[in-house]
């Protein structure tokens, strides 16, 4: 049980040590922001890639998605993703009601504001590991009440 | 046996996912070229493999592709991996030692080898591939019999 607490120290660890390095920039919060998104993005790609060492080839988008939802998410916040949306046009959107990374930070308006920067690695993770896939996507988090948080996934067709 | 020692695979190549050269590493490099052209070669039928997957979903979707196509000297092997890297394998016609499974065992370890290699964080994806690491298991896993 302890070694799963050990992610969350280091994620925010992580998160406090790129905001501090950033203190000097013009613009803190979306310096470090773009920061930890693309050291997930990096993350996501070589964990992709462990991951789905030993899966059949995926059929499609969908099933890709569910392999994200399923595997992917079980294996870094040990649950699976609890709602997973799309309107078949390439939107797609992940619901998790009890997100890792927040739990420790309690519900209320007063906290809000700093839910970006805990949302911005998880966002880079989930782009890096479709991405490696095939799939290039643009990747926003949402939150309304605190532990629950919706990912929204916007394929890019070109 | 013979008193020459015959390699297991004379070449082994990696390639990205956009069909460019990660790797190449060949047991007589006096003929790197030739090998250059067959695993060029291999990538058409490597595409057409798995762009027939999708369609036929009653087929084992495995990520060992099997034998791509036998030359009058060389039998080339393929795999995919799920982010779209290609492994080739060129072998000797003249080896029937070695039996399809043993040619899935050897991807796998090269799939293995691939992912210790891409989690070094001072590698850059879609890189030429420089890990002496994997060099040694790549050659270790040519040469042994």
């Amino acid at each position: 049980m302890a070694d799963e607490v050990l992610f969350d120290f280091l994620h925010m660890e992580l998160v406090s040590y790129i905001h501090h390095s950033c203190v000097k920039e013009d613009n803190v919060k979306d310096t470090s922001i773009a920061k930890l998104e693309s050291t997930g993005f990096r993350v996501g790609q070589s964990l992709i890639e462990r991951f789905t060492k030993d899966s059949a080839r995926f059929k499609d988008e969908l099933d890709t998605m569910k392999f994200i939802c399923k595997e992917f998410w079980n294996a870094i916040y040990k649950k699976q993703v609890d709602n997973l949306r799309t309107n078949h046009q390439g939107v797609y959107v992940l619901q998790d009601n009890k997100f890792k990374f927040l739990t420790q930070i309690s519900n209320g308006k007063q906290f809000m504001e700093s839910a970006p920067k805990y949302l911005a690695f998880p966002c880079g993770l989930l782009r890096g590991a479709l991405s490696n896939l095939g799939v290039n996507c643009i990747v926003t988090a949402e939150v309304s009440a605190m532990p629950a948080c919706k990912f929204q996934i916007q394929i890019q067709r070109s | 046996m013979a008193s020459t020692a015959h390699p297991m695979a004379v070449c082994v190549a990696v390639i990205a996912k956009e069909n460019y050269p990660l790797f190449i590493i060949t047991i007589p490099t006096e003929n790197e070229l030739k090998f250059y052209y067959t695993v060029h070669t291999s990538l058409d039928v490597v595409e057409e493999k798995i762009s027939s997957i999708g369609k036929n979903t009653t087929e084992a979707r495995e990520l060992y592709l099997g034998l791509l196509y036998p030359t009058e000297d060389y039998k080339v092997y393929g795999y995919v991996t799920n982010t779209k890297v290609k492994f080739v394998l060129v072998l000797e016609s003249t080896n029937t030692t070695l039996r399809d499974n043993d040619i899935r065992t050897m991807f796998k370890k090269l799939h293995n080898a691939y992912v210790d290699m891409l989690c070094n964080p001072f590698y850059t994806p879609g890189e030429n591939i420089t890990s002496r690491n994997f060099e040694n298991i790549v050659t270790a896993m040519m040469q042994q019999d």
